[in-house]
């Protein structure tokens, strides 16, 4: 029996950790409330702090305790706090320190407004185990509150960031592109360079999601903010050989066809439990045909025999048949049954929107021709071949 | 609690983590700062270390540990003192063992 090393550290990241033996559930989502204290213009789930309707809905502690429990049971290594806002919850100690001494990794989403130097003591104490995510709004006040629309809020923000960063707390930031911020990116790049666990640029969100619960009064202000096809290629092809060589990747591995059936995307294999107890098989997919009521179930039936039945569901609209069906652009299109719903109310109906930006992309990288569609693409392997190709053509001209 | 490993003491899991039995594999998950390095750092034992691990139940001295192992694996004693020591000074040393006393 004898050994040199008997533990060895290790991360449940690593994609072979578990090899053939994954456990049922791997990360649960758990959204501690919808409501938030920031009003931001673009958001896609928000209602505001005092809404005593939502906060009487919402789980309570122990609701929320059996839940992470029998996650646990079944396997699940980590737990991301969203929300709204997560901090909101008066409860937020005591369910952080009951997952983590579960033995679950948190990761947190958090607009940073609410961290105090007492939430800072208790991450350093206990940590998380996963970086804490933050969106920065904004450089200036001014850009900041135009989208937050909460006075103050931007004084939060970076005072919460700061303690984080005094207490070493290992947190990365992203970024959200609208017009009050859009001239900020260069500085905030910098910034964000000099957080010390930052392994990469930010990532942006800027083709902003429709209300997940269609209640759509904001709608048409959250489209009007979207930016523009083009606008989002100029962004996400501003370093231009880095994503030139990260689409080339991407294309090599996720590009093709998806077929009639909608669950294309491996949702369902997690899922996401909603403030009030709704199980998703992803994070925006609340459409009532395709969540379940933890209040009557358990995670675990949810995984085994309701989940595996919505990734059968085959499409009947022949317009998605047509078109989204047969694209091969999928990978590179966010199209899919959460998206969808969003925006229609119908879990397979094309949106228009996210085709243009899928299509713009792909003719800037050379896989369509002008006015060209993806789904009438019969050589779409020979396309992407190509492209890809290309990459083994340069690497060998540059030795 | 970094002290040596004796045979004659009796060690339980500290409550600086937490161990989780997962699809067979035992993983120890830190629950206070300093136990692992990173942000996302958990570990896993090897088959040895899980072996004593299992028996590391906060009431057998470590002798009483080997010896028991010695039993069910059929193997040397000396050789299974070694291995137990072995890991609990490891352990130990990782704050994931604590010194418990015989109750």
């Amino acid at each position: 029996m004898q050994n040199d090393s008997y533990v060895t550290k290790t991360t449940i990241n690593k994609v072979s950790f578990w090899k053939n033996n994954a456990p049922l559930l791997g990360q649960l989502d758990m959204e501690l409330t919808e409501r938030c204290n920031n009003n931001c213009l673009h958001c896609c789930i928000n209602l505001p702090t005092d809404d005593s309707a939502a906060k009487k809905k919402e789980l309570s502690s122990n609701e929320i305790k059996r839940i992470l429990k029998e996650a646990v049971s079944i396997g699940c290594m980590s737990v991301r706090f969203t929300g709204g806002e997560p901090l909101l919850r008066e409860d937020f100690e005591e369910l952080y320190i009951f997952a983590r001494k579960l033995g679950l990794k948190v990761l947190l989403f958090t607009n940073a407004t609410l961290i105090t130097p007492y939430l800072a003591e208790l991450f350093s104490r206990i940590p998380p185990l996963e970086k804490i995510e933050t969106t920065v709004y904004g450089m200036k006040k001014s850009s900041y509150e135009a989208i937050t629309r909460v006075d103050g809020s931007f004084e939060a923000a970076w005072r919460g960031i700061n303690l984080l960063l005094d207490y070493k707390i290992p947190f990365v930031v992203k970024g959200v592109l609208l017009p009050s911020n859009k001239d900020e990116i260069e500085e905030f790049e910098a910034w964000a360079a000099t957080i010390p666990w930052m392994d990469e640029p930010p990532s942006y969100s800027m083709f902003f999601d429709l209300r997940c619960r269609r209640n759509g009064n904001k709608n048409e202000l959250i489209k009007e903010l979207r930016l523009s096809p083009e606008e989002g290629l100029k962004v996400l092809s501003r370093k231009k050989d880095k994503y030139i060589k990260e689409m080339k990747e991407f294309c090599s591995k996720f590009m093709r066809p998806s077929g009639n059936r909608l669950f294309s995307c491996g949702s369902g294999h997690g899922g996401c439990v909603d403030a009030y107890g709704y199980f998703q098989p992803c994070l925006p997919l609340r459409c009532p045909d395709t969540i379940y009521d933890l209040k009557k179930g358990s995670l675990k039936n949810a995984l085994t025999n309701f989940f595996p039945k919505l990734r059968e569901i085959k499409t009947s609209n022949l317009d998605y048949i047509n078109r989204c069906a047969k694209c091969f652009l999928k990978g590179l299109c966010e199209q899919c049954p959460a998206k969808s719903y969003m925006e229609h109310g119908t879990l397979d109906t094309p949106v228009e929107y996210l085709c243009d930006v899928a299509h713009t992309q792909a003719r800037f990288l050379g896989l369509l021709k002008e006015n060209e569609k993806a789904w009438e693409v019969g050589e779409w392997k020979d396309r992407i071949r190509l492209f890809t190709n290309r990459k083994v053509l340069k690497n060998r001209r540059m030795q | 609690m970094k002290g040596k490993a004796s045979q004659n003491k009796i060690y339980k899991v500290s409550e600086d983590v937490v161990a989780r039995d997962i699809q067979g594999e035992l993983i120890i998950v830190p629950i206070t700062s300093g136990v692992g390095d990173l942000e996302d750092e958990i570990f896993t034992v090897n088959e040895t270390g899980r072996a004593i691990w299992d028996k590391l139940d906060g009431k057998k001295t470590l002798r009483e540990v080997a010896q028991e192992l010695s039993r069910d694996f059929e193997g040397a004693l000396e050789d299974i003192e070694k291995d137990v020591l072995g890991i609990t000074q490891e352990l130990l040393k990782r704050r994931m063992l604590v010194e418990a006393t015989k109750s």
